[in-house]
């Protein structure tokens, strides 16, 4: 059975289709890239996945469970966790507080024990900061938890977002262009960094990418998008080889 | 890089020992110190200061109240409310009501009897304040309900109309507010127990929350809504939350400020009063609760000392009539010139700590957080 299903999901901005038609199904532990040029509706899928945006056709099944329209935080906590392809961090909070917010989703205690300090609030709160410098200690962030995250470096900024993504416990996970603004070696070892994570968290992972040596050298499967329409599926070898995608996408970027 | 693996549970209370910010003893020990010196001088001011003095302390520490609960919503949670005046008076209105003794009731209503049964009930003080703060909590439900799904500035709107709405409600229900003749004899139970009890714990509250996952997940909401809801965070839920307090501290507020001044009527809580209370929050820094309790001294003060200002002058050669409304224009202009070259206020969104002030360092990474 797939994680994710998308079938035949459509955005309309006014007269603009930002999308349509899309189709997508994601077996559990995938790791599929998705790439087309600018403007071509990559966000677009990632803000009607996670409820951003309501799509105005189609359907978007989750783990089973329809998900179509469902409201932002509550998709979050059906196990779907994000980037963001702007930055968008907590900025005035420290790092460390960054990753904490992410569990506060499986919080308990209700606002009068968290005042108090009664009860499970104990326990739930030790827990939760417990998780969090795990998470941040095994990213190699551990050493900056008390820095207000605005100022960290751009390249750490992108892997705290990330590490605050997992610590909602997702079992998707959409990154939205991680390597974008990185050198050729920040995003190796990015790219080495989303491997691990998936393996040790057991994760599905849907990826935007510019990087086309990124996507091709970590994706199993690549899907491309233009103009809001999929204009080829398949494996990286494929993808390389498809006239269409070479002259809508790859023929201006040849690069890779 | 480390390899990355959900560690086993004896691990992680190990992790958290060492990152737990550890409680600092000479700071409980210090605070302790403070507070036991506040009992102290509230029982020594009783004899030795004049009642004038002794309202402006009362002031103050209401106000501290009132600014730290505006500054819930409109600093830690970031949704901007201007509509403190109208809280405060729905408080002041059934906090007044239920406590006042029936023979005094009689007097004020005059042109028209109060509507039974409010004119036989005489409720405890502490029990009245509870019920105008709940009351007023009630209003801050029903107002934030629908607006506080909205996003952008459309909370400062609506309650600024609900502010005046109140004030005009109340100016006209004169069965029940005996409308702008107003409400006067009211019992003075407020004196410096009472109000700074509030202040403390007022502050203790929003520390304690503040320093929790919630008050992690308001601030959250203030940085960015659309991230704060993409980790999970319901953002009606959560505004609606601190909206709501700080609705009915401002009932409880308005409720001792009623008891103080021992009278009350519809124009007292005009835009003026949210105004000033904002002046308490934007001067002490959006954020910071050591900030609102430095800044509500200061504005208390200086509302005091400015009275002078409206007081006809005689300088002499050239006298002065009385202009009403001056320390308005001055407060406004002092807000102007904070927003303009002190944005951040006094404390910004830091807070004073004792470490802050006995000069250690306190960004210790082995501090961690609080829980
Ligand atoms: N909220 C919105 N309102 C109106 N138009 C929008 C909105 N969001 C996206 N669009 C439009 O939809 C189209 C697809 O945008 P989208 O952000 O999905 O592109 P993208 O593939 O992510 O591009 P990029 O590589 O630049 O990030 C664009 O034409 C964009 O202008
Ligand atoms: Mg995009």
């Amino acid at each position: 059975m797939s994680l994710l299903e998308l079938e035949g999901v459509g955005k309309k901005f006014g007269g603009l289709t930002a999308l349509s038609d899309f189709n997508l199904s994601l077996a559990p532990g995938e790791l599929v890239g998705l790439i087309g040029p600018n403007g071509a509706g990559k966000t677009t899928v990632f803000n009607l996945i996670t409820g951003v945006y309501k799509p105005t056709e189609g359907r978007i099944v989750f783990n089973g469970k329809d998900i179509t329209g469902l409201r932002p935080d509550l998709i979050t906590r059906c196990g779907i966790a994000r980037t963001f392809q702007n930055i968008r961090l907590f900025g005035s909070l420290s790092v460390l507080e960054n990753v904490l917010v992410a569990n506060h989703l499986r919080l308990r205690s209700n606002p009068l024990e968290a005042v108090i300090r009664w009860g499970r609030y104990g326990a739930e709160g030790r827990e939760m900061v417990a998780y969090s410098q795990s998470l941040l200690e095994a990213v190699g962030l551990a050493h900056l938890a008390q820095e207000q995250a605005s100022s960290l470096p751009y390249g750490q900024q992108r892997r705290l977002e990330i590490v605050r993504a997992l610590a909602t416990k997702p079992k998707l996970l959409l990154l939205d262009e991680p390597a974008a603004g990185m050198n050729p070696a920040e995003a190796r070892e990015l790219m080495d960094f989303i491997r691990q994570i998936r393996k040790d968290f057991d994760l599905t992972i849907l990826l935007i990418e510019h990087h086309m040596r990124v996507v091709m050298g970590i994706c199993e499967r690549i899907l491309v998008l233009d103009y809001g329409l999929t204009i080829a599926e398949g494996s990286p070898a494929e993808i390389q080889k498809n006239q269409k995608v070479v002259t809508a996408y790859l023929g201006v970027e040849t690069g890779a | 890089m480390g390899r990355i693996a959900l560690q086993p549970p004896g691990f992680y209370s190990t992790v958290a020992k060492a990152y737990r910010k550890q409680p600092n003893r000479w700071g409980l020990l210090l605070t302790g110190g403070v507070i036991l010196s506040l009992v102290l001088f509230i029982y020594w001011a009783g004899g030795h200061f004049n009642p004038y003095q002794v309202r402006i302390l009362n002031l103050i520490g209401i106000n501290i109240g009132l600014g730290l609960s505006l500054n819930l919503i409109n600093g830690f949670t970031g949704q901007f409310s201007l509509g403190h005046a109208g809280f405060m008076a729905v408080g002041a209105y059934t906090t007044t009501l239920l406590m006042m003794p029936p023979a005094i009731k009689q007097m004020n209503f005059f042109m028209m009897p109060l509507v039974s049964p409010l004119d036989q009930i005489q409720l405890p003080f502490l029990a009245a304040l509870l019920l105008g703060g709940l009351l007023s909590a009630l209003m801050g439900v029903l107002i934030g309900a629908p607006v506080l799904r909205l996003r952008g500035d459309y909370l400062a709107i609506a309650t600024l109309g609900f502010s005046e709405i109140i004030r005009i409600v109340i100016t006209n229900i004169r069965s029940v507010t005996n409308g702008a003749l107003g409400l006067k004899g009211i019992p003075a139970y407020t004196n410096l127990w009472w109000s700074w009890g509030f202040a403390l714990l007022t502050i203790f509250v929003m520390t304690r929350l503040i320093h929790s996952s919630y008050g992690r997940a308001f601030k959250a909401i203030r940085e960015d809504e659309i991230a704060a809801e993409a980790m999970g965070i319901g953002l009606s839920r959560h505004k609606m939350l601190a909206f709501t307090l700080a609705a009915f501290l401002a009932g409880i507020g308005g409720g001792f400020q009623a008891s103080l001044l021992t009278t009350i009527e519809p124009n007292m809580f005009r835009f003026t009063l949210t105004f000033e209370i904002l002046l308490m929050v934007v001067l002490g820094g959006m954020g910071s609760i050591t900030g609102t309790v430095i800044a509500a001294t200061i504005v208390t003060i200086l509302k005091e000392v400015l009275r002078g200002v409206e007081a006809p002058m005689n300088l002499g050669f050239i006298s002065l009539p009385g202009i009403p409304g001056m320390r308005m224009v001055i407060f406004s202009l002092l807000l102007i010139l904070v927003v303009l070259f002190y944005r951040e206020g006094i404390m910004g969104q830091r807070e004073l700590s004792w470490e802050r002030l006995l000069g250690q360092k306190d960004s210790s990474p082995e501090r961690g957080v609080e829980i």
